[in-house]
Order: structure tokens, then sequence, then C-alpha cells
């Protein structure tokens, strides 16, 4: 399991994990973001905010924010 | 009976979903733009009629959920548990269905009947997603009406749905979302717990369901409403599941899966969309900042360019009407005709031209952000927006105040939450405008000679954004600190614009910008008018010049006359008025030269300095204050805008005058 700021452009994870306050974790989840979906990496830069597609949406996220959401490589599975 | 009946259809849906299109083609012109009671974030009403009844429309505030974290969410479902309106249209872009239908599953434990609008079906074909209407009513149980709103077709539909549905009394049995399976006998305890406890008129289902995500309101609510034994029971249940809130959530989502199984075609995997195409180079950190001055700056000339033409023919044209109504009033007594010319008319004139200018500007960047474009600008921007307390979404209307910040002020409504935007609102204004900076370029050339001008003008304008960076900083930590989410945002794809949205969307801002803060505008230019005319008709010797002498000891300070002083003043009017005051009061010949002289003669570089600076942070002009009025729904934050300014202008503006008269 790894941060979501880890993955490279390209790869694939699925989401296993949240952590954060309640605000955050209720618009992630409304934005798609729930244990066991899919998430690919379109644009990770190492600095500055990351963008990805979750349930069919580009999703940007700060880093920190990204930091937030643990996931597990589609590969590992 | 049920003709006469006037039906309240409420319209909700997620940001991006072309909602307000749909909101729009269904009331045309007949809508009425406001703020919720008590409240800054916007409210939309407006009415349709159909087959004789007539309906009125409600536009709920868009949001992804309906959690207690943003006021407007709150006002989205507080309208829809207190107010009951007869049914709730929730507009879902059919390209992005899956996460549109969350706030579908959010409202189905409400009462009220929900009946599903899948806008932009064309979007969906395009991006080869087609989405089957009739097996997401066949999966659901919930009413779906396809439709292209941009281009009409489909909105009709609805209404007859609407109408429908309402009167002849079908069937509603809804497939509703439940709890993951983990913790449903959770679920099941807090609901028993609180049965009959719940105050009329929350469902008691949802009232559960919103105790296991960790609701701030509801929970008060409950803790109130409940024995203290029983609450006590609830919290024990509640503690052990430290997951609970994202239970809810899968439950929904597996709803959602269920719901659209049958009804959505996969795409092909990994197709490169129209979007992610120019994405590339619009989100990239280095080519998307380019872009963004680029495409930004352009609109700004453009503007501009349209723009200052315009408005410098009504500024004629109303000079024209002076001359035209003097002769006229020749005989009335000279208050009259000072009042009408000077005040009213110059006061109208005044609104008009700025009215002008408005309406392009709104139109550039309505169709920018109408086209998802927007968006780009907020991702890009939000890292260096978040270093003096603000973000992404924030930058534009900063960038337009370096034209203009009336417009400026305007433009925050964009911005999504309510704390979001006030913040944006009161700093915008410290932004400086082209008068302010015109009358830069007028100045310093002449007390510093070309290589000391620049160096002057540049380090001021330098220096009034630090001013506002560290305001912003101060904004953010002292007076409006608050929990923020932070950045997690939705990139909408691209689409064509619809130019529909973009007239309905200008025309109200003009119309709103002319009955609020046009009125503020003409009733002050009147005012100061009066103060600078009253009591014998002469300047010199109004109580504007008055207030001006009561103030010499500050003018001391700075090394300035009471001349200058008032001068200073009236760039509250406007930025403009000030180079004018200044002829008039220094008695200069009527060219810009003699201007010059004149200003020479009566200060010293030292004090031009600090008159700059001062006037550069001065306190927002008559326009900007109006506008601020409005965006803030208070004179309590205008005033403490101008309060701090005022301060923090003559504080800097003696400070540099006092080091500079060592140094020069």
């Amino acid at each position: 399991m790894a941060p979501l700021n880890s993955l490279e452009t390209g790869e694939v994870g699925v989401v296993q994990a949240l952590d954060g306050g309640r605000g955050f974790i209720s618009r992630a989840a409304a934005l798609g973001f729930t244990p066991g979906i899919e998430v690919a990496m379109v644009q990770n830069f190492r600095r500055g905010p990351l963008i990805v597609v979750v349930r069919d949406t580009h999703v940007a996220l700060g880093r920190g924010e990204a930091r937030k959401i643990q996931v597990g490589k589609l590969v590992d599975w | 009976m049920e003709q006469q009946k006037t039906i309240t259809v409420a319209l909700a849906g997620q940001p991006n979903t072309g909602k307000s299109t749909v909101f729009n083609v269904l009331t045309g012109l007949k809508q009425h733009v406001g703020n919720w009671p008590g409240k800054t974030v916007e409210q939309k009403t407006g009415s349709a009629t159909y087959d004789g009844s007539t309906y009125r429309l409600v536009d709920l505030p868009g949001t992804y959920s309906l959690t207690a974290n943003s006021p407007e969410e709150l006002i989205a479902r507080d309208f829809i548990i207190q107010e009951q309106p007869d049914v709730v249209v929730v507009v879902t872009d059919a390209a992005m269905l899956e996460r549109n239908l969350y706030l579908v599953t959010e409202l189905l434990p409400l009462s009220t009947p929900v009946i599903i609008a899948l806008n932009m079906m064309d979007v969906a074909k395009q991006e080869g997603r087609p989405v089957d209407p009739r097996a997401l009513e066949q999966a659901t149980g919930i009413r779906v009406v396809p439709m292209v709103a941009a281009k009409n077709r489909g909105v009709k539909e609805l209404l007859a749905v609407v109408h429908d549905f309402v009167h002849d009394g079908v069937e509603y049995a809804p497939d509703k979302p439940e709890v993951r399976e983990d913790h449903r006998a959770l679920l099941d305890d807090v609901q028993a717990q609180i049965a009959g406890s719940v105050p009329a008129p929350y469902p008691e289902d949802w009232v559960a369901l919103k105790l296991l995500e960790g609701d701030k309101v509801v929970t008060e609510m409950m803790k109130e409403n409940l024995d203290p034994a029983r609450w006590a029971k609830v919290e024990g249940l509640l503690r052990e599941y430290d997951d609970a809130q994202l239970a809810v959530a899968g439950g929904r989502y597996e709803w959602i899966e269920r719901a659209t199984r049958a009804a959505i075609e996969r795409p092909k995997a990994g197709a490169i969309t129209r979007t992610r195409r120019f994405d590339r180079i619009a989100t990239h950190p280095v080519w998307g900042v380019f872009t963004m001055l680029g495409i930004l700056i352009a609109a700004i000339v453009a503007a501009m360019a349209i723009g200052m033409p315009i408005s410098m023919g009504i500024m004629n044209g109303i000079s024209s009407l002076g001359s035209i109504v003097a002769p006229l009033l020749a005989n009335a007594p000279a208050w009259i005709s000072g009042l009408v010319i000077d005040g009213i008319i110059y006061g109208v004139g005044a609104v008009l031209a700025i009215l002008a200018f408005l309406v392009i500007y709104f139109a550039l960047f309505g169709l920018l952000e109408d086209i998802g474009y927007m968006a780009r600008v907020a991702y890009v921007m939000d890292r260096a927006m978040r270093k003096i307390g603000l973000h992404g979404k924030s930058f534009l209307p900063l960038l337009m105040g370096f034209t203009c910040n009336i417009p400026a002020v305007m433009g925050t409504r964009v911005i999504e939450t309510e704390r979001a935007r006030l913040k944006a609102v009161l700093l915008t204004p410290l932004v400086p405008c082209m008068a302010q900076t015109m009358m830069l370029t007028f100045f310093a050339p002449l007390f510093f000679g070309p290589g000391g001008a620049t160096l002057v003008m540049v380090s001021l304008i330098l220096g009034a954004l630090a001013v506002m960076g560290l305001s912003g900083i101060l904004l953010d930590r002292v007076v409006l600190p608050g929990e923020r989410i932070g950045f997690i945002m939705e990139l909408p794809l691209y689409h064509r614009p619809n130019f529909r949205t973009v007239g309905t969307y200008v025309w109200q801002r003009a119309r709103q910008f002319l009955t609020r803060a046009g009125t503020v505008i003409l009733a002050v230019a009147v005012g100061i008018w009066a103060l600078s005319y009253l009591p014998n008709g002469d300047v010199e010797t109004s109580i504007l010049a008055a207030i001006g002498h009561a103030l010499t000891p500050l003018g001391n300070l700075m090394g300035l006359n009471w001349r200058m002083l008032v001068a200073l003043f009236t760039s509250f009017v406007s930025k403009e008025a000030a180079l004018a005051t200044m002829a008039v009061l220094l008695g200069a010949a009527d060219t810009e030269a003699g201007l010059a002289i004149a200003l020479q003669a009566a200060i010293t570089p030292a004090a031009a300095l600090g008159f700059l600076v001062t006037q550069m942070l001065f306190v927002p002009c008559l326009g900007t204050l109006g506008v601020i009025v409005e965006e803030s729904r208070s004179w309590k934050w205008a005033l403490a805008i101008l309060a701090y300014l005022f301060v923090i202008a003559f504080a800097l503006g003696i400070l540099v005058y006092q080091v500079a008269r060592l140094v020069m």
C-alpha cells in the first residue's frame, strides 16, 4: 500500500483507504474515491498538484491531499 | 383544482452538469436572482408554465453531496427538508453519470420524489459512452428524461414528465441505496435507538444515515432531542465503527453500480479524449502557466480594445448632454444646474460607462468559464494562491483587478465556497487598477526622471501586491480562519460554448450591477458633488474643502497641502477623478503640461512619493465599493475594508515620505 502521489503517470491503482478529516473524506468520496475503486494517474510531475481519473472523472488534487489516499498498485494484485 | 396550484420544483445537480442551462431554458428571462436569506450564496428562482399549471422553479446551489460541511450543501438540503418541494429534478451529465448519481443517492432517502434529467447526451455519445435512459429508469425506478439542454432538446419533455408525475399520481417506489453490508446491523441499531425522537420534518432513516456519517448538524440535533441515556447508547454504537463514513459512501456507489450496469456502455480503454489532448498543455506545470497568461491577457486586451472606445464614447456623450442641458437650466438656481449636470448626469454617465466595460468582460470570461477552461486556470494557479490564503479560482478576479476592480469583484461569484468568496472580495480591491497605474505614469516622470520613474513605478506596483499578499495571509490566519477542505477539484470536460447560457449570465450580471451597485454609485456621486458645492457653490470654501483643511495635520505629516489631500479623497469617487480635481484645485491651466508645472511647484519629490504610495493603496473607488457591498451582502465588510485601506494607505504614505525626506 502506498500514497496516491507515488503512482507514476500512466499507472493504475486501487484505493485501499482514506486518511483525513471528515470534510476531506466526504468530498473525496463524493468525487468517487472509495475503497476498491480504480484510480489512473494522468499527470504526476513530482511537484505541484496531480491529475487522476477516477470513475470516469478527471480530478485534480494537491500532493498533501493525494498523500491521504492509500492505493495498491494494480500490478501487485 | 390542481390547475390552480403552483407546483414547486427544486433543481439540483453537481457542478458542471448544465444545471443553469436547464434552468435558463425552463424559465427564459422569467427569473429572479438574489441571495438565500442571510447568506452570501446566490439564489435563483423562476417560473414556467405547462398545460395550464404554473411551476415555481428553485435553483439549488450546485453541490457534490449533501453533507454539513459547506453553506451551499446545507442550503440545498434544508430547502428540500423544510420547504418540501413537490419534486426535485437532479440534472446529470450523461458522460459523468456514475459520479453525478452520487447526489441522487443523497436525495433518495429524503421524502421528496426525484426525477433525473439526463443532460449532455450528445457529449456522452461523442466521448464514446452513450447512456440508455430506459435501462437507467428500469434499474432505479426513477423517471429519467434525456436531454441536450444546450440545444434546447428534451427540456420541454422534462416539464411534461414533471406535470404527469405531479398530476397523475404515478407510483413512485425507487430502489433506495443501502449502507454497505458490514454496517447494516449498526444502522438498524442506531435507527432503533432514535425512533420516535426525530423532530419533524426530518425522515428517521435519513437521520440515522447521517449519524453514521458523523454529520455535525444532525449529530447536534439528535443530541438535543434524545434523552442522555439513549444518546450515550448511540454514541457507543458509533464509536465501535471508525469506517462508517466510507461504508455509507460505499453503499451509495453500490447502488450506482446497480443503476448503471445496464445503462452505460463501457468505453474503449485508453481512448484519448479531446479534453485530455488540450489539457496536456493547459495543465502542464510550465506550459500551462504560459497558455493561461496568453489566453487571459488576450481576453483582457480584447475587452479593453472593445470596451474603452465605448466607455469613452459614453463619457463624451455625457459631456455633450451636459452642454445641451446647461443652457436649458440657465435660469434655474445655480445649485439645481450643478446638481443635475455635475451630480446626476455625471453619476449616471459613470455608471453606464462602467457598465459597457462590464458587459464585455462578463461575455469574454463567461465564455471561458462555459467551455470549461477556467477550471484549468484554477488548477495552474492554486499553489501560488494558497500561499496568500486564497485558492486557484480566486486568481482570475485578482488578475482582472489590474484593469478595473469593479468587474473583478463581481467576478468572485464563480468561487464555490462562501468563505473563499468573501476573502477574494476583500482582497481584490488591493490590486492596483489601471486608473491608479495611469496616475502613476503621469506623476512619476515629473519628479523622478525617466530612469527613476520606472523604478518607482515597478516598486510601487510590486509593493501594492506585497501588501495584498500580506493582507491575504492576515485575513486567512486572523480574521477568517476556517476549515479548509484542501485542494481537490473536478476538471470538467471541455465542451462547446452555449451562447444562450453566456448571454443570460451577462444579462443577469448587468442587471444586478445597475440596480444595486449602480444606485450606490449614483447616490455617492451626488453626495460628493453636494459636499464640494455647499454651502456657497465655490469649491474653495465648500464642506469638502473644510474637511481638507481639518485634515491639515495629516497633510503635514505627508508634506501635502489641503488641495492635494482633497484630490486624494476625490479618488474615492473615481480614480480618474483625482487628476481632474487636482487640476481644478491647483488652478492649473487646462492642459496636461499646465498641471505638470503646477504639481511640481506644489510638492517636493519626497511628498510625491508619499502621495503615490497612499494613492496606490487608497480606498476602493465608488464603483468597487458598490460591488463590494453587493457581493459581501453587508456594509460591514465594505466599511471594514475602507477603514483598513485608509489606515494602511496613510500609514505607509507617511512612513515613505518621512524616510524619503531624509534621503532625498
